[in-house]
């Protein structure tokens, strides 16, 4: 367990309105301080603005207020020591599998030898061993987050940004994509930070859940997790994964709500 | 026939030749049978006599020789030029609020005025066939390269800033890689243009080349002759088309052309 703890505070963002339009405000002044080696999903509706504070914390998108520091250090654009993951399909699709884990290493100016043997580790670690030399096109969705992953993990980010990075998948590999991801985190402990609107997704992974009310969002409830690691899919069917489930599933539908009424 | 249903790779080359071959034919109905005058149209075959005449005893070989020098010469010319500058353009959007006004207005600006101008200037040699191809391809390439560069997909660019390049290197390594095809598909199609271009260069104040040849055959009312000079441009376009598109197969794997 390493890493640096991530701290947001008062974050705000209001998106200029287009014309003579109102400003909408997406975000309530948000605080939410991530420990080193943290697990941590971030739940809410779509449209609660849970994706603009992820982007923030990434240095994609500016507070309209607020900051967010990293071990005490501003946050003000985006930068390698924040890796992240999207929900669309980002790979480089000029750059073969390999390659495209290399991007991050090739910006850093690390040796040939370094980056290869970096790359090589994160394929075997991903399970994309023998498609090192497929272009992205050539592989599937879930193959692709994969790969996504591996390039994000290989440049050894102090935290790692999910934005829904399992969304556009089918039920099966997103349940897949899951248990590589916590096999990978519970070996690295590395912090991240993952926003979903999957509640099972939410519990599964996390060792906490920040939900979020509808737009404007803000933190409306917080709960720990207390399942123990290592953690298989066997867990998604014990009481205690139901009864948390339960509970958070009263929170979102509120806010589910909330949001189609508005 | 079913709409958008792919057609098959044979059939795909019969039907293109089928339509060839009517159209040949139905020049020749239209000739030998004396229902178009020769003044106005050659057969097919005094065509091709008129074009075996123009290659053994005229030297028309140099003709084509030195056209294909001039529409690639402006073309390379307005090309290493124009895409750099369409590149920063689409990248760097204070450098393209600078030039895009401008480029939009110039590209209005037909080649084929400009060359009484440019005959001034420049007088009747190389330099003016030169500089009418470039102006009639480099504003238009500058455009649309920028054009393409600016739609460059910005979660590519999220990416790459998440991994930590910075400006230099999202220009070199994403914008540039991701518009590349495309910028050559441009290149292909404004090299199309350029032959348009040439021809008319050619028919004022020149010399040499397909476009005089072409202009000298008309005060003799030798119509095979011309004909075979049209034919000749439609044949090399069609080669460098599909030099082009062997080439960008070759150069762009990761693309689905």
């Amino acid at each position: 367990m390493s890493g640096k703890t991530l701290r947001i505070a008062g974050v705000t963002r209001t998106f200029a309105g287009q014309g003579r339009a109102k400003p909408t405000l997406a975000l309530q002044p948000t605080d939410l301080t991530v420990a080193p080696g943290e697990f941590v999903a971030i739940l809410g509706p779509s449209g609660c603005g849970k994706s603009t504070l992820l982007r923030i914390v990434a240095g994609l998108d500016t507070p309209t207020a607020g900051s967010v520091t990293l071990d005490g250090m501003t946050v003000a654009g985006p930068g390698p020591d924040r890796g992240m993951v999207f929900q669309s399909y980002t790979l480089f699709p000029w750059l073969t599998v390999a390659q495209n884990i290399r991007f991050g290493l090739q910006e850093r100016g690390l040796p040939e030898a370094e980056q290869h043997a970096i790359a090589e580790k994160f394929i075997a670690r991903t399970g994309l061993k023998g498609f090192e030399n497929h272009w992205p096109r050539q592989l599937s969705g879930g193959m692709q987050q994969r790969c996504a992953l591996a390039r994000a993990l290989a440049n050894d980010p102090e935290i790692l940004l999910l934005d829904e990075p399992f969304g556009a998948l089918d039920h099966q590999t997103r349940e897949l994509m899951q248990e590589l991801l916590l096999e990978i985190w519970e070996a690295d402990r590395k912090t991240v930070l993952f926003v979903t609107h999957d509640i099972d997704e939410a519990i599964f992974l996390a060792n906490r859940v920040v939900v979020m009310s509808a737009r404007p969002g803000r933190i409306k409830a917080e709960v720990t997790v207390p399942l123990p690691h290592p953690r298989d899919w066997t867990m998604k069917t014990t009481p205690d994964f139901a009864a948390l489930k339960a509970w958070l599933m009263g929170e979102i539908r509120e806010e589910v709500r909330k949001a189609a009424a508005a | 026939m079913k709409p958008l249903v792919p057609v098959s790779a044979g059939a795909r080359v019969v039907l293109g030749a089928g339509f060839f071959v009517m159209f040949v034919a139905l020049w020749a109905v239209a000739t030998y049978s004396g229902w178009v005058p020769p003044l106005f149209l050659a057969s097919p075959g005094k065509t091709l006599l008129a074009g075996w005449s123009l290659l053994t005893e005229f030297g028309f070989a140099g003709d084509i020789a030195i056209t294909v020098f001039r529409v690639v010469g402006g073309f390379l010319i307005a090309a290493a030029i124009g895409v750099p500058l369409g590149l920063l353009m689409g990248a760097f959007k204070p450098v393209e609020a600078f030039f895009e006004p401008f480029v939009s207005f110039a590209r209005y600006l037909p080649a084929s005025a400009f060359i009484p101008l440019l005959i001034l200037w420049a007088g009747v040699g190389e330099a003016q066939k030169l500089s009418v191809i470039f102006i009639g391809s480099f504003f238009q390439i500058v455009i649309m390269v920028a054009v393409i560069a600016g739609a460059t997909r910005m979660d590519l660019v999220e990416a790459a800033y998440t991994l930590g390049a910075r400006s230099g290197g999202i220009v070199r390594r994403v914008i540039i890689p991701s518009s590349a095809p495309q910028v050559m598909e441009t290149l292909r199609l404004v090299l199309g243009w350029a032959w348009t271009y040439v021809i008319v260069a050619e028919l004022i104040g020149a010399t040499s080349g397909i476009g005089h040849m072409i202009m000298d055959s008309q005060r003799l009312l030798d119509t095979g002759q011309m004909i075979f000079g049209i034919v000749v441009i439609g044949l090399i376009g069609l080669v460098t088309d599909f030099l082009f598109k062997a080439l960008n197969r070759r150069l762009f794997p990761w693309a689905v052309l």
